[in-house]
C-alpha cells in the first residue's frame, strides 16, 4: 500500500510523516517520529503501556492507526515535564511515592493519570483505582501508583488554590 | 500482531460512506472505535481491502431525548454516554452497563454503535438494547430502515445489517417513570467479557429481561419478562435458564455459567426492584 | 585542623546510605519517557526479524516453502533449520544441560514453536513474510499430561534422544523421562512414615504460569564486519553469561562479543534464558551484514518463552498426635515441556526444591523429582523465585494445612510448635541446607498480634454460624503462611550454570573530586540497583550516594558476574559492593594517616572521614583523601583509588516472612474479596525500606494473580488457551488488594552488611497465603485440598461439590 501523509500536533508542535494506512499509531510515534516514551506491552489493548492523550482522551495507541490520528492533538509523557525541564507534578509524585519500578508502564500510567486528574481533580482512592484500570503494572502492585496519583491531585489542587 | 495492508477511507458524510461500501462490497468494513475490529485485524483474523473510518461523520453523533424516546448517534462513545446527564436520569442502566465495559481508554473510543452492531456475543450493550426494546436505524443504498434490537442478532457476528448498511442511530423508548433498571455483570477482571450478565427493567406491571454472553446472541426472553412482570422471580429465572445456551471457555464450564447466570439475574432483578419507584 | 560544625547525624543523613528511603535515581528518566529499552534502539540500516510458528503441538515438518515469502516486498531472507545446520546453530544448548531446537528440525514439539525466521526491512514487511511462508505439517499424537507422558506406549517426543539412557542429570528410564533427582534419606523417611501416629497425604499441583514482564523479550544483534565485533543489546538478566555462552556456541572469540542489557522492563525470570530469537538475530546479522532486531509479541511471549512452575507434588507428612512433625516425603512430577530449558544451577535440576521442609524442624525427609517431557513450551524458569523455592514453599505451606486438618488443630499453632527455634541456627535441614539465621517465633507472634488473629477467628466463626443460618452467602477465609527462602546463589562450590560459577562482582572507582562510579555484574530490571547499591557504598566509604554513578549490563565495561535473578543481587553483588568499598576504605585509611601524619592504626573511620583517634577535630574527609590519592605522591602507595571485588558467598541467605490474608468468598459466584493482606518480611539488614516495601507490594500482587486466576493452560490437543491478556490473568489496580507491610530484622551472619534479599519473598509467601485463605474458608465443610488457580469457577466448584448450593 502507498504511504499517505499523516500530520498532527504532538506535545504542542506540528509533526508530519508518511505512513502506510495499516501503520499503528504506536509504531508511527516510536519508529517514524522517534518518540519512545509510550511502550508496547500487549498489543491487544489490555495493558495501556502505549497510552497517549488524543484530543482530550486517553487512548491506547496500539489500537489506532496513525492515519486515524491525523488532525488531532496528541500528548505523550514527553510533553508532561515542566517547560524548564524539571519533572511535572505527576512525574514528581510518582518518584516521591515510588510509583514505578522497571519504568515500562510508567509513561502510560502518568499520561493516563494526567487526563484522569483533569476530569476528576479530587478523586477518591476508588476513583483512582477504577480510572487507572486500563493500565497494567507488573512491578508495583499499584499501591504506590495510587498513592502517587492521589498525592498529585493534592499538589495540583494546592497549586491551583495558591494561584487563585 | 501486524495487520495486513488496506486502503483507508475517511468519508465526511453517510452517503459517501455507503458509496464506498457499495463500491467495494465485502472487501470493505466500517470502523468506529476500532476496539473490536483492529485487534482482529492485527491477528489477521479480519483481512479487508478497505477500511471506512466513520469518525468524521457528524450525522452519526449526538444524543437527544424527546417525545418519550432517547436517540443516540452510533458514534457516541461509551465515555460520552457515561457523562451524559440526561441519559443518566432517563436510562441509568445505560451508564451502569457502559461503566462495566472494558477500561477507561477503551471507553473513550469504543462506541455504542460498534458495541451493538458488531454482533459479538461478549458485548454488553446488545442485551441492554434488547431489554429496553431499542430499535436500530440502518442506512443503506436503499435509504433508511429500522430493526428492533430483539430481531437484530442472528448468530455470533451475524446480524440483520446488510453489508452495505451502516448503523446510524439507536432509538430507545424511555421506560415509564418509576421503572427500576439494572445491569449486573460477573467478570473475571476489568476488561473482561461477562461470565454472565443480566439487564433488567421492572415497572409496576411490566418487565423485560435480557442476558449477555450466554449464547451466540444476546438472550431476551418474553416468558422471563412476563414472569417477572407477574411478580414471579423464580419463574423469570427458570424461563431465562431455558433460553440460554452457554459454552465452556476459560471463564468456566457450562454448569457454572448456568448457575452464575441465575445468580446475576436474581441480583439484577433485586436491584431493579429496589430501584423501582 | 578545621572546624566542621556539621553534627554526625546530619553528616550521616547527607550520605543517604543504608536504611534510608532514598528516592530512586532511575525515576527521573523513566517518568519522562527517557528509558532506553531494547525496542527503543534504532540503528542505521536495522532490519526486523519475526518467526513463523507452529500451529500444532506435535507434528512433523514436511516442508517449508519460502518462495512466496521471499517475493514479499521488503523481505530479505527466510531462515530455516536447514540454513542454520551448516553453522551448527539449528540446535542450541539449554541452561539445564539439554538442547533445544533453534528452528524446527524435522518436527515441532509445542504450539508456537519457532519454525522459520523471516528477516525484512521493517516489522510490517516481516509480518507479511511470516504470513506468506508455507509450511506443511503432519500431525503427531499429542501428550500434555506429564503422567500420561510416562506411559509405556506414550508417543516419543524427543526422537533426537532415542536410545539415550543417560541424560545431563543421570539415568533416563523412559523415552519422555528427563531426570530423577533426590535429596534426603529415603529409608529413614519411609520408616518414620510407617510408624507415625498421624500421616497426612496430598497431591499438590502448582500450576503452569508465566512471569510476563510488561516488556517482552527481544534483542538487536549487530555484527560489524569491519571490526569483526558482534554487539547484542537485549533483554538479558545475565549479560555476562550470555556473552560466554554465545562465544562457546558461535565460536566467536569472547572479546569480540559485547552484550548490553539496556533498561529492562521487568524480568521476573523470563529474561534469564537464551531464546531462538537471539540466535536467529545474530545469524541474520552475520548473514545480512546489517543490525537485526527481534522483539516478541505478547502472544509469542506467553506461548514460547519461559513458563514457570508446573510441578505435581505428592506429599506425605508424619506427625505425633499432638502435632510434632516427624517426617516429610515429597515426590514431584515436573512437567518441563518439549525441552528442558530450566535455568537452575547445574547440580540442582529441580532447583532448590529441597528447601521444602520450610520453616519447620523436620528430623527426616526425602525428596524425589522426576522431570518429564510433554508437548508444551519449554522453560520452567525461576519466576520471581530462587529456583523452585516457590513450589517448595507452596508445597510445605499446603501440607501444614492439610496436616492441621487431619489433627484437628489450629494451623497457626501447628506452625508455632514446629518452627525451627532461634537457638537452633545455624540449622542443618534434613534435605541438606544450612539455614544461616532466623527468628521465626518472633515474626509469627508479631504477625498474629498485628492482625488480631484471635478476634479474626471469632469473627470467622460467627460468619460461619450466620452462613449456616442462611443469613449470608459469604464465608471468611484466613490464610496463613510462614515461609523460608533460600536465595543468593551462590557458593561457587555447589552453584554454577553451564559451568559458570555463580559469584558476582563490583568495581568501584573514586574520582579525584570525591565522586565515584561503580559497576556490577548484575542488571536491574526495576529493582533500583542504581539507587540501592550506591547506598551500600555511601555507608561503607562515606561518599554521598548522590555522588555515585552506577552502571550495569555492558559486558565491555562491567566486571564479570552471573546477573540478576533468584534474589541474588543483594546477597552476592551487594556483598561484592561492600567488599570492594572496604578495600577502598582500607587504602583511604593509609592515605589519611599519611596526610594526618599519624600511624595507620591511629586513624578511625567516622561516617565520611578518617579522624585521629581521640582527636576527632583532626580529620581528612573522603573528598580530601580522594584528591590526595590521585594528586599527591605518597610514599609506598600507588596513585588512584579504586577496587574490584569478586564475591563468592560462603552460604546462601535465608530470608523469611509471615503473611496473613483475610478473604471473603461468595459461594454462589465463586468471587472473592481480599479484605486485608499483612506481610511481615525479614530480609536481614534493610538497605532501602521504600524499595523493600515496593518489592513486597509487587511480588504479592504477582502472587495474588497466580493463586487467584493466572495460568498457562492447554487443551488436550496442546492448543494454548491463554495466549493473550484477556485470558491470562494480570490484575489491574481495581482487583489488586491492599497490603500492609511489616518487618523484623535478623541479619545474615555471613553477609558483609547482613542483608538477605527480598525481591522474591512476597511471591513465594503470598501464593500459599492466598491459597490457604480459600481453603480455610471451606475447611469447616470438609475441604482438604483443591488445586490452584482459585478463579471463580474453581472456587464455585469447591462450594458446589461440598453441597453449598443446596
Amino acid at each position: 500500500m502507498d504511504k499517505i501523509p499523516v500530520t498532527f500536533t504532538l506535545n504542542g508542535e506540528t509533526v508530519e510523516g508518511l505512513a502506510e494506512p495499516r501503520m499503528l499509531l504506536i509504531h508511527f510515534l516510536r519508529e517514524t517520529l522517534g518518540v519512545t516514551g509510550p511502550h508496547i506491552g500487549c498489543e491487544t489493548s489490555h495493558c495501556g503501556a502505549c497510552t497517549v492523550d488524543m484530543d482530550g482522551r486517553s487512548v491506547k495507541s496500539c489500537t489506532l492507526f496513525a492515519v486515524q490520528a491525523s488532525g488531532s492533538e496528541i500528548v505523550t509523557v514527553e510533553g508532561l515535564a515542566n517547560p524548564d525541564g524539571t519533572l511535572g507534578v505527576i512525574q514528581e509524585m510518582f518518584r516521591e511515592h515510588h510509583g514505578l519500578q522497571c519504568g515500562f508502564c510508567t509513561p502510560g500510567m502518568i499520561t493516563r493519570a494526567w487526563r484522569l486528574l483533569q476530569e476528576t481533580p479530587n478523586p477518591s482512592e476508588e476513583q483512582v483505582r477504577f480510572g487507572m484500570a486500563g493500565n497494567l503494572c507488573r512491578c508495583t502492585g499499584y499501591q504506590n501508583i495510587v498513592k502517587a496519583v492521589l498525592a498529585s491531585a493534592a499538589e495540583l489542587n494546592a497549586a491551583k488554590e495558591a494561584a487563585e | 500482531m501486524i495487520p495486513a495492508g488496506f486502503e483507508y477511507h475517511r468519508p465526511a458524510d453517510l452517503a459517501a460512506a455507503i458509496g464506498i461500501l457499495q463500491q467495494h462490497g465485502d472487501e470493505a468494513r466500517v470502523v468506529a472505535g476500532g476496539h473490536s475490529l483492529i485487534p482482529m485485524m492485527k491477528l489477521r483474523m479480519a483481512e479487508l481491502g478497505h477500511l471506512v473510518d466513520l469518525r468524521d461523520i457528524g450525522e452519526l453523533r449526538g444524543i437527544g431525548i424527546a417525545g418519550g424516546t432517547a436517540e443516540i448517534g452510533a458514534m457516541t462513545t461509551q465515555h460520552e454516554l457515561i457523562g451524559h446527564g440526561g441519559l443518566a436520569s432517563a436510562l441509568p442502566v445505560l451508564r451502569e452497563a457502559a461503566l462495566q465495559i472494558a477500561d477507561p481508554q477503551v471507553r473513550y473510543l469504543g462506541t455504542i454503535g460498534g458495541n451493538v452492531a458488531n454482533g459479538d456475543p461478549g458485548n454488553d450493550m446488545p442485551a441492554v438494547m434488547q431489554c429496553l426494546g431499542a430499535r436500530f436505524r440502518l442506512c443503506g443504498p436503499e435509504g433508511e430502515r429500522e430493526v428492533a434490537a430483539r430481531d437484530f442478532y442472528e448468530a455470533a457476528f451475524f446480524t440483520a445489517r446488510a453489508e452495505e448498511e451502516i448503523l446510524s442511530r439507536i432509538l430507545i423508548p424511555l421506560p415509564p417513570e418509576g421503572t427500576g433498571q439494572a445491569y449486573v455483570k460477573q467478570k473475571r477482571k476489568i476488561g473482561d467479557y461477562a461470565t454472565a450478565a443480566a439487564a433488567v427493567i421492572a415497572g409496576r406491571d411490566s418487565a423485560s429481561v435480557a442476558m449477555t454472553n450466554l449464547s451466540d446472541t444476546p438472550v431476551w426472553s418474553a416468558e422471563a419478562g412476563a414472569a417477572l412482570a407477574a411478580g414471579h422471580v423464580e419463574g423469570c429465572v427458570e424461563a431465562m435458564l431455558a433460553a440460554i445456551d452457554p459454552q465452556e471457555d476459560m471463564r468456566g464450564p457450562i454448569p457454572f455459567k448456568k448457575h452464575v447466570a441465575a445468580v446475576v439475574l436474581r441480583r439484577a432483578i433485586g436491584a431493579a426492584l429496589a430501584r423501582r419507584a | 585542623m578545621k572546624d566542621d560544625a556539621t553534627a554526625p547525624a546530619d553528616r550521616s543523613a547527607g550520605l543517604k546510605g543504608l536504611g534510608c528511603s532514598r528516592k530512586r535515581v532511575e525515576d527521573v528518566r523513566f517518568t519522562q519517557g527517557r528509558g532506553n529499552y531494547v525496542d527503543d534502539i534504532k540503528l542505521k540500516g536495522m532490519l526486523s526479524g519475526d518467526f513463523v510458528r507452529s500451529p500444532y503441538a506435535h507434528a512433523r515438518v514436511v516442508s517449508v516453502d519460502k518462495d512466496a515469502a521471499l517475493a514479499v516486498p521488503g523481505v530479505l531472507a527466510v531462515l530455516t533449520a536447514q540454513d542454520l545446520e551448516p553453522l551448527g546453530l539449528h540446535w542450541m544448548p539449554t541452561l539445564a544441560g539439554d538442547r533445544q531446537m533453534v528452528l524446527a528440525d524435522g518436527k515441532v514439539l509445542f504450539q508456537g514453536q519457532e519454525v522459520a525466521f523471516v528477516v525484512a526491512t521493517d516489522r510490517y514487511a516481516a509480518a507479511d513474510g511470516v504470513a506468506a511462508v508455507e509450511v506443511e505439517y503432519e500431525e503427531l499424537p499429542v501428550v500434555t499430561d506429564p503422567f500420561r507422558a510416562l506411559d509405556p506406549d506414550a508417543p516419543v517426543l524427543r526422537e533426537d534422544l532415542e536410545g539415550k539412557t543417560e541424560g545431563a542429570h543421570g539415568a533416563r528410564r523412559h523415552h519422555n523421562h528427563i531426570f530423577t533427582w533426590e535429596a534426603g534419606d529415603r529409608e529413614a523417611t519411609e520408616a518414620v512414615l510407617g510408624e507415625a501416629e498421624v500421616v497426612a497425604e496430598e497431591m499438590i499441583h502448582y500450576h503452569r504460569t508465566h512471569p510476563m514482564p510488561l516488556e517482552t523479550c527481544g534483542c538487536v544483534a549487530s555484527m560489524d564486519k569491519v571490526t569483526g565485533k558482534l554487539t547484542v543489546w537485549g533483554t538479558f538478566q545475565a549479560p555476562h553469561a550470555v556473552r560466554t555462552v554465545a562465544s562457546l556456541i558461535s565460536g566467536i572469540a569472547e572479546h569480540n562479543i559485547r552484550i548490553v542489557s539496556p533498561d529492562i522492563g521487568g524480568g521476573f525470570g523470563n529474561k534469564v534464558g537464551v531464546y531462538p530469537g537471539y540466535v536467529c538475530s545474530i545469524v541474520a546479522s552475520i548473514v545480512t551484514g546489517r543490525p537485526v532486531k527481534w522483539v516478541e509479541s505478547r502472544m509469542d511471549n506467553l506461548m514460547s518463552t519461559a513458563f514457570a512452575r508446573d510441578y505435581w507434588m505428592k506429599g506425605r507428612i508424619a506427625a505425633t498426635k499432638d502435632g510434632k512433625i516427624t517426617g516429610l516425603r515429597c515426590h514431584v512430577t515436573a512437567d518441563h515441556g518439549g525441552f528442558d530449558a530450566c535455568a537452575d544451577p547445574t547440580k540442582f535440576p529441580a532447583g532448590f526444591m529441597n528447601i521444602c521442609t520450610g520453616s519447620y524442624d523436620i528430623p527426616v525427609a526425602y525428596l524425589e523429582v522426576d522431570g518429564v517431557y510433554t508437548n508444551k513450551a519449554p522453560g520452567g524458569v525461576a519466576y520471581r523465585c530462587s529456583f523452585r523455592v516457590t513450589e517448595a514453599a507452596y508445597f510445605i505451606e499446603r501440607m501444614i494445612e492439610v496436616l492441621a486438618i487431619k489433627l484437628g488443630m489450629d494451623a497457626a499453632e501447628l506452625r508455632r510448635i514446629n518452627f525451627i527455634r532461634a537457638d537452633q541456627f545455624p540449622y542443618q535441614s534434613a534435605l541438606g541446607w544450612e539455614y544461616d539465621s532466623g527468628d521465626y517465633h518472633r515474626a509469627w507472634d508479631k504477625a498474629l498480634e498485628a492482625v488480631g488473629y484471635d478476634a479474626l477467628r471469632a469473627e470467622q466463626a460467627q460468619r460461619l454460624e450466620d452462613f449456616r443460618a442462611g443469613k449470608t452467602r459469604k464465608l471468611i477465609g484466613i490464610g496463613l503462611t510462614h515461609f523460608t527462602e533460600i536465595v543468593g546463589a551462590g557458593p561457587v562450590k555447589n552453584c554454577d550454570i553451564l559451568g559458570l560459577g555463580m559469584f558476582d562482582s563490583c568495581e568501584i572507582r573514586i574520582h579525584p573530586t570525591g565522586s565515584a562510579i561503580a559497576r556490577l555484574g548484575t542488571i536491574s530490571q526495576g529493582q533500583g540497583h542504581a539507587t540501592t547499591f550506591a547506598q551500600i557504598i555511601a555507608s561503607e566509604i562515606g561518599i554521598p550516594a548522590d555522588d555515585i554513578t552506577l552502571e550495569e549490563g555492558d559486558t565491555d565495561t562491567a566486571p564479570y558476574g552471573l546477573g540478576t535473578y533468584g534474589s541474588r543481587s543483594t546477597p552476592v553483588a551487594g556483598a561484592a559492593t561492600a567488599m570492594a568499598a572496604r578495600k577502598i576504605r582500607a587504602k583511604a585509611q593509609m592515605i589519611a594517616a599519611y596526610l594526618l601524619e599519624v600511624h595507620d592504626d591511629d586513624v578511625e573511620f567516622d561516617i565520611d572521614r578518617f579522624a585521629v583517634k581521640g582527636a576527632p577535630e583532626r580529620f581528612k574527609t573522603m573528598k580530601e583523601i580522594a584528591f590526595a590519592a590521585y594528586n599527591q605522591a605518597i610514599p609506598g602507595i600507588e596513585p588512584g583509588l579504586e577496587a574490584v571485588s569478586y564475591y563468592d558467598p560462603p552460604n546462601m541467605t535465608y530470608p523469611f516472612g509471615a503473611y496473613i490474608c483475610v478473604m471473603e468468598i461468595d459461594v454462589d459466584t465463586g468471587d472473592h474479596d481480599i479484605r486485608s493482606f499483612y506481610a511481615l518480611d525479614d530480609c536481614g539488614t534493610r538497605i532501602n525500606p521504600m524499595i523493600i516495601e515496593g518489592q513486597v507490594h509487587g511480588g504479592a500482587t504477582e502472587g495474588y494473580a497466580i493463586a487467584m486466576g493466572q495460568e498457562i493452560a492447554y487443551d488436550a490437543m496442546g492448543n494454548h488457551k491463554t495466549a493473550t491478556l484477556m485470558d491470562f490473568f494480570v490484575p489491574t489496580s481495581w482487583e489488586t488488594p491492599h497490603y500492609t507491610t511489616d518487618f523484623t530484622v535478623t541479619p545474615s551472619p555471613h553477609h558483609p552488611i547482613g542483608a538477605k534479599g527480598v525481591g522474591e519473598s512476597p511471591n513465594v509467601g503470598s501464593v500459599p497465603c492466598f491459597s490457604n485463605a480459600v481453603h480455610d474458608a471451606f475447611r469447616p465443610f470438609g475441604l482438604v485440598h483443591s488445586h490452584m488457580p482459585h478463579d471463580q469457577w474453581r472456587v464455585w466448584k469447591i462450594a458446589h461439590d461440598l453441597g453449598l448450593h443446596g
